[in-house]
């Protein structure tokens, strides 16, 4: 199953129930994504960019064809192994931040590592490194009502990197930011992406976000319509 | 991981706080409405016992089957060897002998003539042997609003309504017009020591207490007495045990050819109070299950909408690479947290104002104005040991099932689609 991928995706196919039909979000999708890649999944709405970006976090299982993330296939594994592929490989950053509201940036980053069982001195220079990373070191104890929504989405790159997961799924992260913000958020994506090689796949219809990415995928009507590769100067 | 949730669980009011105070809110409800009603039911049925049935009471037969006229004609002869030896057979009881008569009030005026009449019942009991617990039993101590307790043959206690219609003050002196045990008529004159109120409609209209002693030579019932009562010193009405006395006495005393022979009858034998304690013990049972599903229902949909609020949060943390079976049981985790506590809160606060009932009461003398069945019209709680747990059944099982039921929901649906919900 290793096709020396990180993810492979052939001929994926994703229906969903709607009344007595179905509604085909992804129609035949055939993709591969190396480690290091910086690439946004690029559409208007419809288009099938969460549905995929769902599929490849493993949140989701396709309808036909096959998603293979670092050697597994996603429709082929159990509830526990799914988990366990996120809790290790993958991290998630979303449009509206969600962070755990009652506790703080500290712990909000602190959650992935406690579900790993790493022992609370690691865990504690781990959550430090991450603060570092994003430039929240001083926000550790602020929840995240307190925060700026820039500062919440900061925070929810720390936790989704803490773990130095190989992928990190990023789902409109700037579409609740102004344009100060969105390019603070890039900048330290890109950073990190370069320091840790770590695979950032976005899906974004942001014109911001487009500006950084490296490879350009764009969907349209669940297929892909462009599969175009940046190469920056 | 543990003091992770915890701290979210202290920090999120929602999470915790409301739903302690919903928790220990419906437990103190049923706390409280379990020891009242247990208290109503049991005081009803006690009331009867000590003034009138007794948990067990032996007449003649004859006097049995007339019950309701007092035939003081048909009592029973050498009562007092009957009363030493059912104490001796059967000691787990107390026995009392009692005199249940009725008459007429005549109070004269200082010419002798009657300024004053009116209907009685009259009880004669044991007010002057050292020992005799009659006066406790009856609750004639704090009964006593004017006046004092008999000290002397010849004095009597009636009823503070009684009094009052009839201008009657301590001091004064009564005629008590009835029948002798041989039909004759018999007028006695006693001294009113002091007025009462029992708190029961029935007996607060018009009722005497005298001392049996009394009552014997004013109706002419030497050696004799119209019933002898037994109580339990249980100190409340147990169906068996009481069962299986009268049929104990009544295999080795009762003779049906013999119509002055003595039959014990049990409380549920009499005044149709059988039908009460049955009618109370389904009704008690009804009612506190009609509650115990009310507050359950209460408690599960807090419990179900604490769960259906988190589910965004459940699928930030299913995403995050938590297992459903570990977000599953920490939901399950957190509501036995909750409810425990919620009950223990719930039970302490129902204690506090069932203990208040139990001794205060409610008093709803204005609406048992016209009753004809003896009832306290202070209506008390009564703390058993059911009182201690029932209230942790909706307290912590229904918060239990609430919350497993809204936790099913992440089982049931993809990660995908908790995370929409999440967005949302």
């Amino acid at each position: 199953m290793d096709s020396g991928h990180l993810i492979t995706i052939q001929h994926l196919k994703k229906h969903f129930a709607m009344g007595a039909g179905k509604f085909t979000a992804l129609n035949g999708i055939d993709l591969t994504f190396d480690k290091g890649e910086f690439t946004g999944i690029i559409g208007p709405s419809g288009s099938g960019k969460t549905t995929l970006l769902n599929i490849i976090g493993s949140l989701d299982v396709p309808s036909e064809g096959k998603a293979i993330v670092m050697g597994k296939s996603v429709g082929d594994l159990g509830a526990r192994e799914a988990a366990m592929l996120r809790k290790t490989k993958l991290g998630f950053i979303f449009q509206s931040y969600n962070l755990l509201q009652v506790h703080t940036v500290y712990e909000n980053v602190e959650f992935p590592l406690l579900l790993l069982g790493i022992d609370a001195a690691t865990r504690k220079q781990m959550v430090k490194d991450a603060l570092e990373w994003v430039g929240l070191t001083d926000k550790t104890s602020s929840r995240p009502a307190q925060l700026s929504g820039g500062e919440c989405q900061r925070v929810a790159i720390a936790r989704a990197m803490v773990k130095k997961p190989e992928i990190v799924l990023a789902d409109e992260p700037t579409a609740n930011l102004d344009a100060a913000n969105s390019h603070h958020i890039l900048q330290t994506m890109e950073k990190l992406n370069h320091e840790f090689r770590t695979t950032f796949i976005f899906a974004t219809h942001d014109e911001k976000v487009i500006g950084y990415i490296r490879r350009k995928i764009f969907l349209e009507d669940g297929k892909v319509a462009k599969d175009e590769l940046i190469t920056k100067s | 991981m543990i003091r992770f949730l915890f701290k979210g669980l202290i920090r999120d009011k929602h999470r915790s706080l409301l739903p302690l105070i919903v928790v220990a809110l419906g437990v103190m409800l049923t706390v409280v409405f379990h020891s009242w009603l247990t208290g109503v039911i049991s005081d009803s049925i006690e009331y009867n016992a000590r003034f009138t049935t007794g948990h067990v009471k032996v007449m003649t037969m004859a006097y049995a089957d007339n019950l309701d006229q007092m035939p003081n004609d048909l009592a029973l002869l050498n009562a007092d060897s009957l009363t030493v030896a059912l104490k001796k057979q059967f000691p787990g009881m107390e026995w009392v002998e009692r005199i249940h008569f009725a008459g007429l009030v005549d109070v004269p005026d200082r010419s002798g003539e009657t300024r004053a009449q009116g209907n009685t019942i009259g009880f004669g009991i044991d007010l002057f042997t050292p020992g005799s617990a009659e006066i406790d039993r009856m609750n004639i101590r704090k009964s006593v609003v004017e006046g004092r307790l008999p000290k002397q043959n010849g004095e009597i206690l009636i009823s503070n309504e009684l009094a009052s219609d009839m201008k009657l003050k301590p001091g004064d002196t009564i005629s008590l017009i009835s029948s002798t045990m041989y039909g004759e008529m018999a007028i006695y004159n006693f001294t009113v020591a002091g007025t009462v109120v029992f708190g029961t409609s029935f007996l607060d209209r018009g009722t005497i207490i005298a001392d049996i002693a009394d009552v014997r030579q004013a109706l002419n019932m030497e050696g004799a007495s119209g019933e002898i009562l037994g109580l339990s010193q249980k100190g409340y009405f147990d169906k068996n045990e009481a069962t299986e006395i009268a049929a104990a006495f009544n295999r080795n005393y009762n003779k049906p050819a013999d119509e002055f022979s003595p039959v014990m009858k049990t409380l549920m034998e009499q005044n149709n109070l059988g039908a009460l304690v049955d009618y109370s013990s389904v009704i008690l049972t009804v009612l506190v299950a009609v509650f115990l599903l009310a507050m359950s229902i209460v408690l599960w949909n807090a419990g179900l909408l604490g769960g259906l609020r988190r589910y965004g949060e459940f699928g930030m943390r299913l995403a995050i690479g938590e297992e459903k079976g570990h977000v599953y049981k920490t939901m399950i985790y957190e509501s036995l947290l909750i409810g425990t506590f919620g009950s223990l809160a719930g039970v302490a606060l129902g204690m506090v104002f069932a203990w208040y009932f139990q001794h205060y009461g409610l008093n709803l003398k204005g609406m048992m104005q016209n009753a004809t069945i003896i009832m306290p019209t202070v209506f008390k709680a009564r703390i058993t040991p059911v009182t201690w747990f029932i209230g942790f059944i909706p307290g912590i099982l229904s918060t239990l099932i609430g919350t497993m039921l809204s936790g099913i929901g992440i089982y049931k649906r993809q990660t995908a689609q908790l995370f929409k919900e999440l967005e949302a």
